[in-house]
């Protein structure tokens, strides 16, 4: 697998404290007694520009007094550990109308100056939107290594062209198909954009809305890059915070079965599970929403990377 | 490992005397190879070849079932390394552990819950497999009144744990006429509680820190005579037991190493383990707290990753009427996956509020995956409504798409010349909101 660092140092041309260098690997995961596992998969913790409007209440609660505030949420989410930040920008801003380009470039600067992880920032998940405000975020942040997304085969080009011409990296994500994740690569390098600058995000389900096609996928892209597919050869990104926090489960308190046991547990052990499947799959970037998961799969992961001195 | 037809040809008695049903030994040799036809359909194979035979056609990994009155559970014969090249087949079996230190009242109380513990996730009802039972307070007599009290309230599958066979002799009567697994055998206690397995005919946990440990205490069982074999590799963390479990699987199955050829069972602390556990590898899984909010998600991911990934689960195509609706009632509309079908159908059957719901056959697609492959476009959706003859059966002709195929909205009124196309929401939660606010309201 290939190594890539996010982030940039002020020596490099950034203004990061702190860098994250993920992939390397030359095994299937954690198997240290066969290969190298030189960087454990890190945490990221999903962040807004503005108040979510459709995210489940108990983390709307849990982040409460900075959730209008991307760079006090950002600051928050590095106390509780998190490797890295992603910032999802909104499609309409706090009054309703479409968030520009000023704002988002604002938005993405108070996150900078308010920690000093790497950053990952992300479009408001539609094309023409995703285009004009990734540009201009692009270009305010010129060397700091972000990684901008999310790059589909439908549109790629400008955040490509974008990333290419200050310095960044871009997420490069396709629905769970090993050859659909190699082609969008392929066009994606084709473009010029070194493969050191493109983390791969092969999509995943939520526990009990399709993690095991997400979990095989990720397993057989690890298996292809092993044999030396070089298209393969990506770190992977997946969205598990995402995709558990849309779950009923996770979202809803009341009027559910009794089975389903004590709501915010259930919600934090969703997302901890959804994660840790993937962790085991070969995610190298978790992207989560709870701190409290975070913490879990951190420790998981720390565990996973110990085995070393077992290991003859 | 399989044997191919030109070996298990070599063991057979070659005079070609058609018995078998086939032309030639050879002929009969490739279908045993396939597997088509029992070993049994020759006479006069001899009885060494046989056994190497049989012992060739063993699966790779032994199939290992706890039994107790009305239930079982099985671990085992399993085939491959990753889902993907074939699927899973027997889920890990989730044991919840009691405690013998525990006062008589909680273990009822504890038992009763995890007897009667089930949960719906798309249409299948899930359960916990059963209760594992430790010797923590090293008592033959806590032991023996433990698992009274338990069965007093469950019947399902017991593991009983112990470091004093003393206890497991205790204990073991109390389960007579079942199949439970005992342990753990290690290097030092490993021959009585093998002759104890032996004697009262359970399964027999051994545990090590290694391949090698767990190996050599697999041979010195079977040496005494038990081949119900469970393997408890000890881990020194959450890497190390991926490890042990990985270079388990892979020798049982590549190597045909028979010593390692067993189930493995882990002992999980933590939600890391547990679903590290189901993923990759285990048996049987014991967990040691019982909390609904934790077992409902461990049974889906368990349910998840054994799915036969050539299959999706599907629902029947068809019409669902939920909540005895009307003629007037609305159609909603929606994909045969089951995870699809279950999530909308258990929306509006809690809602309370009647309505048709149309299953497309969509060949066991999600929403939108049916729609990105073609599988459910405006067509189709015409198709499952006259299939199930609404045109007719419809006083008032009102049609919900899902809200992620909000852009079918024109082509499915094309389609469908008299009724009223409406775009309902794109999570099912927001289904009774929705019913509310819009459907009633005109
Ligand atoms: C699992 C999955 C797969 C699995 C298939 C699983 C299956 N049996 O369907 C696999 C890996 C096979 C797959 C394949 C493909 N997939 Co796919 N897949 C997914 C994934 C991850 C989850 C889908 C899922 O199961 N959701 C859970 C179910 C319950 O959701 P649902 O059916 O939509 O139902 C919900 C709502 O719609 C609503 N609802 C349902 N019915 C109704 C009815 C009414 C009236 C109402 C009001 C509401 C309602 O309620 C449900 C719960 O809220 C999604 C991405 C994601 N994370 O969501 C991509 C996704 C659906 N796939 C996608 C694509 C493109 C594909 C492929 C075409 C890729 C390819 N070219 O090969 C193929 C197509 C399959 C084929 N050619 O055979 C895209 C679709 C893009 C788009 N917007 O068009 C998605 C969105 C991924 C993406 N972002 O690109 N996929
Ligand atoms: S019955 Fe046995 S010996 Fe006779 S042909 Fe068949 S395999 Fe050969």
């Amino acid at each position: 697998m290939r190594t890539i660092t996010l982030g940039a140092l002020p020596a490099e041309g950034g203004t990061r404290k702190r860098v994250v260098t993920v992939g390397g690997e030359t095994a299937m995961p954690f198997m240290r007694f066969e290969g190298e596992i030189p960087n454990p998969p890190v945490v990221a913790i999903e962040i807004k520009d503005r108040k979510p409007e459709d995210w489940s209440p108990l983390l709307i609660e849990t982040w409460e007094d900075v959730i209008d505030d991307p760079a006090k949420w950002a600051a928050a989410a590095e106390a509780a550990g998190a490797d890295l930040i992603v910032l999802a920008l909104s499609l309409p801003n706090r009054n309703g109308e479409p968030t520009t380009p000023d704002e988002a470039v604002a938005s993405v600067k108070a996150v900078l100056s308010a920690t000093g992880l790497p950053l990952i920032v992300f479009g408001p998940g539609q094309a023409e939107a995703d285009n004009t405000l990734l540009v201009a975020v692009s270009e305010a942040t010129k060397g700091e290594r972000l990684a901008l997304g999310i790059c589909e085969d439908k549109n790629y080009r400008t955040i490509v062209a974008t990333a290419m011409a200050n310095g960044h990296l871009v997420t490069a994500r396709t629905p769970m198909d090993v050859n659909l994740a190699k082609q969008l690569n392929i066009l994606i390098s084709d473009m010029g954009l070194p493969l050191d600058r493109i983390l791969m995000d092969p999509t995943t389900g939520a526990l009990g809305y399709g993690i095991e096609y997400g979990f095989s996928v990720m397993e057989r892209l690890r298996l292809a890059a092993l044999q030396g597919d070089k298209m393969t050869q990506l770190p992977m990104i997946v969205t598990p915070g995402f995709e558990a926090w849309k779950a009923k489960e996770s979202k809803v308190g009341e009027g559910v079965p009794k089975a389903w046991g004590d709501w915010l547990n259930r919600a934090i052990n969703w997302e901890t599970l959804t994660a840790m499947t993937l962790v085991e799959s070969g995610a190298d970037i978790v992207v989560l929403r709870h701190p409290e998961s975070l913490k879990r799969v951190k420790s998981a992961i720390d565990e996973l990377m110990a085995a070393k001195a077992f290991v003859s | 490992m399989a044997l191919s037809g030109i070996q298990i040809y070599k063991l057979l008695p070659q005079t070609n005397c058609k018995e078998c049903g086939f032309p030639t030994c050879l002929a009969f040799a490739m279908k045993l190879a396939a597997k088509q036809v029992e070993l049994s359909a020759c006479p006069y194979v001899s009885e060494e070849s046989k056994a190497q035979l049989e012992e060739s056609s063993a699966p790779p990994i032994r199939l290992i079932t706890l039994k107790s009155d009305g239930y079982e559970v099985k671990a085992g014969n399993e085939v491959v390394m990753y889902r993907h090249e074939k699927t899973f087949y027997n889920k890990p079996g989730l044991f919840v552990k009691i405690k013998t230190s525990a006062p008589e009242g909680d273990v009822k109380t504890l038992a009763q819950r995890i007897q009667e513990y089930r949960v719906n996730y798309v249409g299948i009802e899930l359960e916990v497999d059963g209760i594992a039972v430790e010797d923590d307070a090293n008592n033959p007599e806590r032991m023996k009144a433990t698992i009274n009290a338990v069965r007093s309230m469950s019947k399902k599958p017991l593991m009983l744990f112990s470091r004093s066979a003393s206890s497991l002799e205790a204990g073991l009567p109390q389960l007579s006429g079942e199949t439970p697994l005992i342990g753990c055998a290690d290097s030092e206690n490993w021959e009585k509680y093998a002759e104890l397995a032996k004697q009262s005919k359970t399964a027999l946990a051994v545990i090590a820190d290694s391949v090698d440990g767990l190996a050599e205490l697999t041979e010195k069982a079977k040496s005494k005579g038990v081949e119900d074999l469970v393997l408890v590799p000890e881990g020194k963390n959450l890497g190390h037991e991926l490890i042990l479990q990985t270079q388990i699987r892979r020798l049982a199955l590549k190597a045909n190493y028979r010593a390692v050829g067993y189930p493995t069972l882990v002992f999980c602390q933590n939600q890391a383990q547990m679903a590290q556990s189901i993923a990759k590898y285990a048996g049987f899984i014991v967990i040691d707290q019982f909390a609904e909010e934790l077992i409902y998600p461990l049974l889906v991911l368990r349910q998840n990753i054994y799915t036969d990934p050539q299959k999706p689960i599907q629902v029947q195509p068809g019409l669902y009427e939920i909540n005895n609706p009307q003629p007037t009632d609305p159609v909603l509309v929606t994909t045969n996956f089951s995870i699809t079908y279950f999530s909308v159908a258990n929306e509006v059957e809690g809602s309370g509020l009647p309505a048709h719901l149309l299953v497309a056959d969509a060949e066991g697609m999600s929403v939108l995956t049916a729609w990105a492959a073609g599988k459910f476009d405006a067509e189709r959706i015409a198709k499952a409504v006259k299939a199930a003859n609404l045109d007719e059966k419809m006083t008032r002709k009102r049609l919900v798409l899902p809200g992620a195929v909000a852009v079918l909205s024109g082509e499915v009124e094309a389609e469908l010349p008299g009724w009223e196309i409406r775009v309902g929401p794109r999570e099912a939660v927001d289904i009774p909101k929705f019913y509310k606010q819009v459907l009633l309201v005109n």
